[in-house]
């Protein structure tokens, strides 16, 4: 994908990966950010014109001392679709990335197409309770967020050295720095109420889940799906909450057949 | 020099397979380990050791807060400094401290720490830590990235209240509130001493400096390893022109003194321990939520106090290593100030919060130790930074005529 630099009217730096043509199509990452490779992203670029900003605190990506709460991470988005010229995109969030989805097509409803919620944060159910993120050890999360942890673990490093001890060093830092922009919404219970504005949200809406989630259950999808009006849902099957990396063509199958 | 006595509290009876039946004695500890009867006595006890250090002559009492830790039973540090502040009347109270970012509104601890200033006739020591992740983002659910930012508004926020004399608005982006008006005021102007807290944030070196706080490095690894962190502080008050006064800085540090090294051994060994083998127990997830500490603090290479391999470690230690590595400074009187000496010229502090009771350790052992300390090793180390002699910037001064409290005698109404 090709890389491109845009600057928000209140200043915070995006690097935004482009690829593809067709509708535009903006899709917001979840709280690791993007692996090393993305292949879903490139299958979407086969069929739109897809943009995947990093948000401030990810990667080349700067400014995140300027986001504080939920409402700047949802202006922020709406700021790098300005920022890129683009007239009623399709909005695609996984995780983190849809909790800031949704945000937005509650804040502007007819300022998308359709909206695509992908294993969404942003909802909590006492019954079941979430497990904490922030309190994982470094080898706990493959275990929880793929349906097959042992080649989760291998995107989550990406390939990366672990006894080189710089090596390990930059990618702690670089954790750090996204997971301390992720907490600012996640922190310590991942719900901003949403569900309130929920009811605003006008586009058509797919709620996408893997039948393995074992960080968000399923039963969160049924949760979204009842508070956005005509929003329906979609399970696949052999995927954990990394649904897009876990089953990619399964997954732009899906999108494809939504958004047309 | 100036020395504080300092009890954590730690719950005493974490059974023996504690570490194998729990991941963490912090946070997410079970409740069912608490008994609210033995409770009873535990505070009674430590209450006593701490007017007992007042007795023995210690300049300080010491008590500090932590949540959900079963080696620090003070959620409220401020209930059992009002104790002390009634029941002892010479003793500095040094309450170190309270989390000024976890209170909403903060201007409840200016209020509480005034209340305990007045009551205590101007012995107050304020300490304002930023926080463990432990407290501050697990069990107070603080955003770990926003923590340090809430502390600077909570700090700006108390300052002013202690010095206005008028009703003020304060628009602050954590708290809004339209009339300021602490009342009580602190007895000491302007302000209480300031004592802050830290583990091996830079930004915390900066801050203390800037404002002429103390900076209190607390920790149970022994002034070996606080080295790195004091030498830190000293060269951002060096680089900001700041004089040089080891009251500047204070040290928490374990120590056991018997009548010789082996009797120390013999008498401590086991609640030492107790206390790194069961209190340190803590879950390495909960120790360094990211955003918690910046990007810059990352970057200065400063490891978090409770890194995996530490942890891993500390079940593991035995007394000869605990002794050895100076985790703890033990033995007879003469072996301990040898050490202490060591340890206070080394890191080069005015104040050390010295830490007798340990783990499970029983009453008479700890008064043992502490009385050891007080009459043998504590007068030999009085005079050690003999230019800074008249340097009391960083310490109470009560007043002169202060109320002692009435003993509740039987017949003292007819007194009256």
């Amino acid at each position: 994908m090709n890389v491109k630099r845009v600057e928000t009217k209140r200043g915070a730096r995006v690097r935004v990966l482009e690829a593809g043509g067709g509708a535009p199509l903006v899709f917001l990452h979840g709280a690791g950010g993007f692996f090393h490779e993305n292949p879903f992203l490139d299958e979407l670029a086969t069929r739109y014109r897809v943009y995947a900003p990093e948000l401030p605190g990810y990667g080349e990506s700067t400014g995140e001392e300027l986001l504080e709460d939920m409402l700047d991470f949802a202006l922020h988005g709406w700021d790098v679709v300005a920022a890129l010229g683009l007239e009623r995109p399709h909005l695609v969030g996984h995780s983190m990335g849809g909790m800031i989805a949704a945000e937005m097509a509650a804040i502007a409803p007819n300022d998308l197409a359709k909206l695509v919620l992908v294993s969404a944060a942003g909802l909590w159910l006492p019954e079941h309770p979430i497990p904490d993120l922030f309190a994982f050890l470094p080898h706990e999360y493959a275990q929880v967020l793929f349906h097959d942890p042992e080649a989760g673990q291998a995107l989550l490093t990406g390939g990366l050295d672990f006894t080189n001890m710089q090596a390990l060093t930059d990618f702690y830092i670089a954790n750090s720095r996204r997971m301390a922009t992720a907490g600012k919404m996640l922190f310590p219970i991942p719900n901003r109420r949403v569900s309130k504005r929920l009811y605003r949200v006008a586009a058509e809406t797919l709620v996408l889940w893997g039948k393995q989630d074992r960080l968000m259950p399923p039963v969160y999808g049924e949760r979204w799906i009842q508070l956005i009006p005509g929003a329906r849902l979609v399970q696949i099957d052999a995927a954990g909450h990394m649904l897009p990396y876990e089953q990619p063509k399964a997954f732009v199958s899906v999108v494809a057949n939504f958004l047309g | 020099m100036r020395f504080t006595w300092f009890n954590l509290m730690p719950w005493p009876y974490l059974p023996d397979d504690f570490r194998q039946q729990n991941r963490s004695v912090w946070v997410d500890i079970p409740g069912k380990l608490y008994d609210p009867r033995k409770g009873h006595f535990v505070y009674h006890e430590y209450m006593d050791q701490l007017e007992y250090a007042d007795a023995l002559g210690f300049d300080g009492i010491g008590v500090n807060e932590h949540h959900q830790n079963g080696y620090g039973l003070m959620p409220s540090p401020n209930i059992i400094a009002a104790g002390l502040a009634r029941r002892t009347s010479r003793a500095a109270i040094c309450v170190i401290g309270n989390s000024i970012a976890l209170y909403n509104p903060p201007i409840r601890v200016a209020e509480e720490f005034a209340m305990l200033d007045v009551i205590s006739g101007g012995r107050l020591i304020a300490g304002f830590p930023v926080g463990t992740p432990m407290d501050t983002n697990f069990c107070y659910g603080q955003i770990p990235a926003l923590t340090r930012d809430k502390y600077y508004e909570a700090h700006e926020l108390i300052m002013r209240a202690w010095k206005e004399d008028e009703p003020f608005a304060f628009d602050g982006k954590y708290t809004q509130l339209r009339y300021v008006n602490c009342w009580p005021k602190p007895i000491q102007k302007p302000h209480p001493p300031i004592y802050i807290p830290g583990g091996g944030s830079v930004e915390t070196w900066d801050f203390c400096a800037d404002f002429d706080y103390n900076y209190s490095y607390l920790s149970f690894t022994g002034y070996v390893r606080g080295k790195q962190f004091l030498d830190g502080f000293w060269e951002r008050v060096a680089a900001k022109g700041k004089d040089a006064s080891p009251y500047r800085a204070a040290f928490a540090q374990i120590i056991c003194v018997a009548n010789t090294d082996r009797e120390a051994e013999e008498l401590y060994s086991e609640h030492v321990r107790y206390f790194f083998n069961r209190c340190l127990h803590v879950y390495p997830g909960f120790a360094d939520p990211p955003g918690y500490r910046t990007i810059k603090t990352l970057k200065a290479g400063a490891l978090s106090q409770l890194t995996e391999d530490a942890l891993a470690k500390f079940p593991t230690l035995t007394w000869k290593q605990l002794v050895d590595d100076r985790y703890v400074i033990a033995g007879s009187p003469e072996t301990v100030r040898q050490q202490m000496e060591e340890m206070i010229k080394g890191l080069r502090i005015g104040h050390v919060f010295c830490l007798f009771h340990n783990g499970n350790m029983p009453d008479w052992k700890t008064r043992h130790s502490s009385k050891l300390f007080a009459e043998q090793v504590m007068p030999k180390l009085r005079d050690l930074w003999p230019e800074w002699r008249n340097d009391d910037r960083w310490w109470p001064k009560p007043m002169a005529d202060r109320r002692e409290p009435e003993r509740s005698l039987p017949g003292a109404e007819e007194r009256r």
